[in-house]
């Protein structure tokens, strides 16, 4: 019998720790899922497939900058000292995923730009004729076009991994310190990254090609979300009590039904059949991964605050 | 250097929250926030009970998390005695510390920073004890320099068996419980 | 690193005093030192006594930029040692309470409806005085009977004294400490008193009998209470619930409640049996040993165990282990004792047990305690009533208070008109309808008074059923009477104001000297500000005002408190000049000279025992408004063994409600489930469940023992109500 009774009620720490509301976990499932469109965007431009007009490499960056605008909106709107928000930027602490953060979501925004120079929207490219003549020059540059491909490639990879990396470091709360949490993050920004492209793209062979792309990200999901449970099961106790968050806690049916069952599982059956030509390719299924992602990252921010280090039990009698 | 740290006797500590109350009124801690807390242990079953009871707050941790995660360097370790601090001219409240501390220290101070036990370093630099150390009606807390061989804390150390709150954590708390 | 060292403090409050110290008279002294520090932007040191409890400790306020900051104890005070308790530090909120009453109130509903008037102090005393007139007239001063606790009530009892009054009470006799008092004075011819005389911190073994010292926040006493520990004294604690001094203790005995009797028996009949006792001082300073000696014999510890449950082993190795430490060692006396209503007889065993260890002003046991000698102000004498007074009629209860009454008595002849009508009641500093025994009575009683006249900081419970509602200032914003303690070292402290009064409250000093006035008593008011009053006795004692109000507190000459220290063993008070192990004094009034055990009466099945004690942060029923101490504990908890809980299917944390023996329902509390407490019994801090509405911040959270405790059985020997026999059952909301 081990009884403990703390003093202390501190507003949005204690019982548990629930200082980041809805806004955090929508930011991540942005900066994951521009992360993964960015990847995409950059291998579509760096396997060529810049020549067809249809790409969706020219149309990512376009709603990648109003998602992570969306999402950086977001997370100032979560702020508590909002006005001193300019302190992001007095430093870099490398330390800090945080910082390192703040710093890749404002660098995050010219390659988007550069990304879209490489093809400006007609409307905009009546309107400045100047800037549509470096951006024909860009066109017709392969080494810049490349270029921007990579940049896009490396920095939306750091943007997917830092959403994760960004909690797992954490570990002072158990369920978010697995070493694969970053890896679960980036896959599922890259599936949740494949679906949309999916939805908004216009050429039905890449299209085809996302779906086949994105049931490998599913795969791998399951995969990695199999291995996180092993990992924190064969852990301490404190991380087999934060597996049991999702595997009979408080987080567990959400966990199972929306973000594996729904965002996961269904999906990939239905994508399955529309790769195999056996039907027709459907919105259905890249809105239930989305939908999942988007779950997702709600349940591994409020899991992981409810995740806390046990009280010292002490045996010293 | 000097490494400011408390030292404090569970077998005196009463739990009467004598040191959450001086530390109220010393620093001005608004209503429904706590820069210390007590944290009561009972193991056994009724009669044959063992009971532990702690004044717990910010361990000023040696290897603090919370400064590492800091995107601002709003956290920080101090110049004085290695102490860990919040400047709350440079803090955002982006809350990351508070999910960073494993003791759950911190917290957000209804003027939108993040606040929590600054070792009282207004009182320690003008040679007073800390406010919950001063006031503390069983002369359980002791605050010093271990650096300072002569200094009380580390001759407590020296001489009595102690452990400090999940080591596991790897964050090095600088405050050590006598048992 | 640098201490603030007693000199340096000296200093630094010496200096702030030098403007103070030379004004004199008139209340507009008060006005200009406070409108001073208002103006004075920085820190102000001012030192006062702190009146949360009773223990009155020495404090320095801080001021900052005219604002109270926070409040420290006094280094060169023996009650704080520096020190205050958490009670003591957030004396803050009392100040700054958004709840306090500010203004004097006049009843315009009918008792109960809760309707005042705010009217001024003026009228307020116009109307009191006239109607203390017209009840004095009517049926003479008898008729007006008066409740007051703690040491603001002096000015006020002085005034009323002078009126004619006689029937005084207060609940720190009947309620509290009267059985260990009245226990003492039987056997040793002294008291115990307030600060205890223990001698905890040079002791080296000892048993707290309940007495539950780390909740019970008495200042230096838990002081002490830590050094015996980290001297690493024997502790032996007797309880029925694992209290904070139990997790400390190498001898926890979790007693069936009400038994103690019976354990302090077999404790004697050990004692006696294998011969531990001090037989020279028994000898010598003992009367009635051989008495003692056959009346005890057939307390065994044997017998004990069917009683208590506490094992025979663990009985003579706990009272062998008092023995070894002798003198040195000793059975606590307790405080708030009147538990069963056979309390003398208990706190009796526990003086014998005493006496057996030859420990009476030895180190580590008791001292004798030593007062400043400060002269009284000439007053003129008070006049002659030969009234009795009412609460003890044809002297019913033998040992009876006399300074402090007996408050239900005085509750009962409100209600019978017996032996003579009470018309009037006026309280100062005492919350009735908490703390006394069955709320019921104490209604009945007020409803049958032509007026109540409640003085308070708050609007408390008691307060809610007044005709009139007089505001005081709270202790950190006036003068009051002289802290003038029986302790270790004779010494005197002062109250004086540290911050301004926020409205129109008032010094009760000023509004004693008011009413009398209005009650053509001028008289007795030669002075016209309390500072002459104080001043002229500090000074007739030879000692510097001046001194005192930068210090808060003079110390007199060291005096030895020890028979070690050269002190003279002599027990003039009592029949036979010696500790009477036989009580000549009961026996001659037909008691039981040796004491009695009687078994307490058993819940009935399915019914739990209410116990209840103190939580460390808050003070009886007076903290719940403060805004400091409600954060530390904002409302009580019903303690139920994990156990029991666990057959009627309640969690930690669940709402319940307790329903008495006589079918009262509490209001809503927590059940705190733990293993910290017998499964025979339930467990709350006194003081919650506050009923008065204005209480924001208290009003009905969590729930109230006294409302649960109807039932109470009166100490035939002195009147004290035993509280601990009620019963309740456990229901979930
Ligand atoms: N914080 C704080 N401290 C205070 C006060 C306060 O209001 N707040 N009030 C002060 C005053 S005036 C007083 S009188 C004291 C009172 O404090 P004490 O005299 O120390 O304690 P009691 O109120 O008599 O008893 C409470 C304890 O007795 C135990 N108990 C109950 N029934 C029995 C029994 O049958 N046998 C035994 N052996 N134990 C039993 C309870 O479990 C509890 O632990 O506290 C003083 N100190
Ligand atoms: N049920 C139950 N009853 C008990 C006890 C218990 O544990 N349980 N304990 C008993 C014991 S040990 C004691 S000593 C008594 C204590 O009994 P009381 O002395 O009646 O204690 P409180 O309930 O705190 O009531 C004190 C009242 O004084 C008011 N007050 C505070 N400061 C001032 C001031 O400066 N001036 C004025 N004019 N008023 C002030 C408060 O607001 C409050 O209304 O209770 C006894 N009764
Ligand atoms: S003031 Fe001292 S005794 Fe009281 S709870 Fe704090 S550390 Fe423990
Ligand atoms: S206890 Fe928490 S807040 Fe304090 S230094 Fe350590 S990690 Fe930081
Ligand atoms: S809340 Fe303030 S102190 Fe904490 S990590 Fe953010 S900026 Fe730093
Ligand atoms: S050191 Fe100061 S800030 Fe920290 S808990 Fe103690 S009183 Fe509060
Ligand atoms: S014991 Fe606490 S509440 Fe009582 S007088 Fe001392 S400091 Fe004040
Ligand atoms: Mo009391």
């Amino acid at each position: 019998m081990n009884e403990v009774v703390i003093t202390r009620h501190n507003n949005l720490i204690d019982p548990t720790l629930s200082i980041w509301g809805w806004e955090i976990p929508v930011y991540l499932f942005l900066g994951g899922l521009v992360g993964g469109m960015m990847l995409i965007s950059g291998y579509f431009i760096l396997t060529g497939r810049t020549k067809n007009t249809l790409c969706s490499c020219y149309r990512i960056p376009i709603i990648g900058i109003f998602a992570i605008s969306l999402g950086m909106f977001l997370l100032f709107l979560d702020l508590e000292h909002k006005l001193y928000v300019w302190n992001l930027y007095l430093n870099f602490m490398w330390k800090s995923p945080m910082s390192w953060g703040a710093w890749i979501l404002i660098i995050i925004y010219p390659i988007l730009l550069l990304n879209i120079t490489l093809r400006l929207p007609e409307n905009v490219g009546i309107k400045l004729p100047k800037l549509n003549e470096i951006s024909l020059k860009i066109q017709r540059n392969p080494f810049i076009t490349k270029l921007i491909g990579a940049l896009s490639m490396v920095f939306g990879g750091l943007l997917g991994a830092y959403t994760a990396i960004l909690l797992s470091n954490f570990s002072a709360r158990p369920a978010w310190n697995s070493p694969m949490l970053w890896t679960l993050f980036i896959t599922s920004g890259l599936s949740s990254a494949a679906a949309l492209v999916h939805l908004v793209g216009k050429d039905p062979e890449e299209r085809h090609l996302l779906a086949k792309a994105d049931n490998g990200f599913l795969i791998a999901e399951i995969i990695i979300i199999i291995l996180m449970i092993i990992g924190f099961v064969s852990s301490s106790q404190v991380h087999i009590d934060a597996a049991r968050l999702i595997l009979s806690g408080p987080f567990a049916a959400s966990f199972w039904v929306f973000v594996v069952f729904i965002g996961i599982i269904i999906p990939f059956i239905i994508q399955i059949f529309s790769v195999n030509n056996k039907i027709p390719h459907t919105n259905i299924a890249p809105i239930m991964v989305l939908f999942g992602g988007l779950i997702l990252r709600f349940i591994v921010v409020y899991a992981g605050q409810y995740s806390q280090w046990p009280r010292n039990v002490f045996i010293n009698f | 250097m000097a490494r400011y740290a408390m030292v404090i006797d569970t077998t005196k500590c009463v739990g009467c929250m004598d040191c959450v109350v001086a530390c109220k009124t010393e620093n001005n801690v608004p209503e429904g926030f706590n820069r210390d807390w007590i944290t009561y242990e009972t193991i056994g079953k009724f009669p044959t009970l063992h009971m532990e009871i702690r004044s717990e707050r910010c361990n000023h941790c040696d290897n603090p998390p919370c400064v590492y995660t800091c995107p601002t360097g709003a956290s920080h370790i101090s110049d004085i005695g290695g102490i860990v601090l919040v400047d709350y001219q440079k803090c955002i409240g982006c809350k990351a510390c508070i999910a960073a501390c494993p003791y759950d220290a911190r917290f957000v101070h209804p003027d939108g920073y993040v606040s929590k036990c600054t070792f009282c370093e207004h009182r320690i630099v003008q040679g007073l004890d800390p406010a919950c150390v001063a006031s503390c009606p069983t002369h359980c807390m002791y605050f010093g320099d271990l650096e300072d061989p002569n200094s009380e804390v580390k001759k407590l150390l020296n001489s009595r068996k102690y452990r400090v709150l999940n080591p596991e954590t790897g964050t090095k708390p600088q405050i050590y419980y006598l048992i | 690193m640098e201490r603030l060292t007693r000199r340096k403090f000296l200093q630094i409050s010496g200096t702030t005093f030098a403007g103070a110290g030379l004004l004199v008279g008139g209340t507009k002294m008060i006005q200009s030192t406070l409108s001073a520090n208002e103006k004075n932007k920085g820190v102000v040191k001012i030192p006062s006594y702190c009146s949360i409890c009773f223990w009155k400790c020495g404090l320095i306020g801080y001021v900052k930029d005219g604002k109270l900051w926070k409040l420290e104890g006094n280094p060169i005070d023996p009650l704080s040692r520096g020190r205050l308790c958490p009670r003591g530090n957030g004396g803050v909120g009392q100040h700054y309470d958004p709840d306090r009453l500010q203004a004097p109130l006049v009843r315009i509903s009918n008792r109960g409806g809760e309707e005042w008037k705010v009217t001024t102090w003026d009228e307020a005393l116009n109307y009191t005085s006239q109607k203390l007139v017209e009840i004095k007239d009517k049926y003479g001063p008898q008729a007006i009977a008066v409740f007051s606790h703690g040491p603001g009530g002096a000015f006020l009892k002085h005034t009323l004294r002078a009126f004619g009054i006689k029937n005084f009470s207060a609940p720190s006799f009947a309620q509290c400490r009267g059985p260990r008092e009245v226990a003492f004075e039987l056997t040793y011819g002294e008291i115990i008193g307030s600060p205890e005389r223990t001698d905890i911190k040079n002791s080296k073994c000892f048993a707290l009998i309940g007495s539950h010292i780390g909740e019970n926040m008495h200042n230096s006493q838990v002081q002490e209470f830590a050094e015996a520990i980290e001297k690493g004294a024997t502790i032996i604690v007797v309880d029925p619930r694992f209290s904070i001094a139990a997790s400390k203790a190498k001898y926890y005995l979790p007693i069936k409640p009400g038994t103690d009797t019976a354990l302090l028996l077999a404790w004697i009949n050990v004692l006696i049996q294998e011969k531990l006792y001090d037989r020279d001082f028994v000898d010598k300073y003992t009367f009635g040993f051989e008495q003692l000696k056959e009346y005890i014999e057939p307390f065994t510890p044997e017998w004990a165990f069917v009683e208590t449950g506490i094992e025979p082993n663990l009985i003579r190795e706990t009272i062998r282990e008092l023995a070894r430490y002798k003198p040195a060692s000793f059975v606590h006396p307790g405080r708030h004792v009147n538990w069963y209503g056979n309390d003398v007889q208990r706190i009796r065993a526990i003086t014998i047990i005493n006496a057996l260890l030859g420990n009476w002003n030895r180190k580590g046991a008791f001292f004798k305690p030593v007062k400043m000698e400060i002269p009284k102000y000439p007053y003129p004498p008070y006049p002659e009533m030969d009234y009795e007074v009412v609460y003890n009629p044809n002297s019913k209860y033998p040992f009876a208070g006399e300074e402090e009454g007996l408050t239900q008595g005085i509750r009962s002849a409100t209600i019978t008109g017996e032996p003579y009508p009470i018309k009037a009641w006026i309280v100062y500093g005492t919350n009735l309808i908490q703390t006394l025994p069955n709320q019921k009575e104490t209604i009945e009683a007020i409803n049958k008074l032509d007026f109540l006249l409640v003085i308070d900081v708050i609007p408390s419970e008691i307060a809610m059923w007044a005709d009139v509602v007089l505001p005081e200032t709270v202790y950190l914003e006036r003068y009051d009477e002289l802290n003038i303690s029986s302790f270790r070292v004779p010494f005197v402290g002062i109250r004086q104001p540290v911050v301004a009064p926020p409205h129109d409250q008032r010094d009760g000093w000023w509004i004693a000297r008011e009413l009398a006035i209005k009650l053509g008593l001028e008289k007795f008011y030669p002075w016209k500000h309390i500072e002459e009053y104080l001043r002229y006795r500090i000074e007739s004692a030879g000692l510097s005002y001046e001194q005192l109000k930068t210090d808060g507190i003079i110390i007199g000459e060291e005096q030895p408190i020890y028979v070690d220290d050269g002190l003279n063993l002599e027990f003039p008070y009592t029949n036979t000049g010696k500790i009477e192990l036989y009580s000549t004094q009961l026996a001659a009034k037909g008691f039981s000279p040796f004491p009695t055990y009687e078994r307490p009466p058993e819940p009935p099945p399915g019914y739990f025992r209410l116990l209840f004690g103190r939580t460390p942060v808050h003070t009886f029923s007076m903290t719940q408004s403060n805004p400091i101490l409600m954060d530390m504990v904002a409302e009580n908890e019903v303690w139920i063994n994990s156990d029991v809980a666990e057959t009627l299917e309640i969690k930690n944390g669940d709402y319940i409600v307790l329903k008495n023996q006589d079918g009262v329902v509490s209001n809503k509390v927590k059940a705190r489930v733990t293993q910290r407490i017998r499964p025979d019994c339930v467990y709350m801090y006194h003081g919650f469940g506050h009923t008065s509405r204005r209480l924001r911040r208290a009003y009905l959270k969590g729930a109230s023992d006294a409302q649960l405790i109807t039932r109470y059985d009166i100490d035939p020997i002195m009147g004290g109500t035993g509280m601990n026999n009620n019963f309740v059952t456990i229901e979930k909301v």
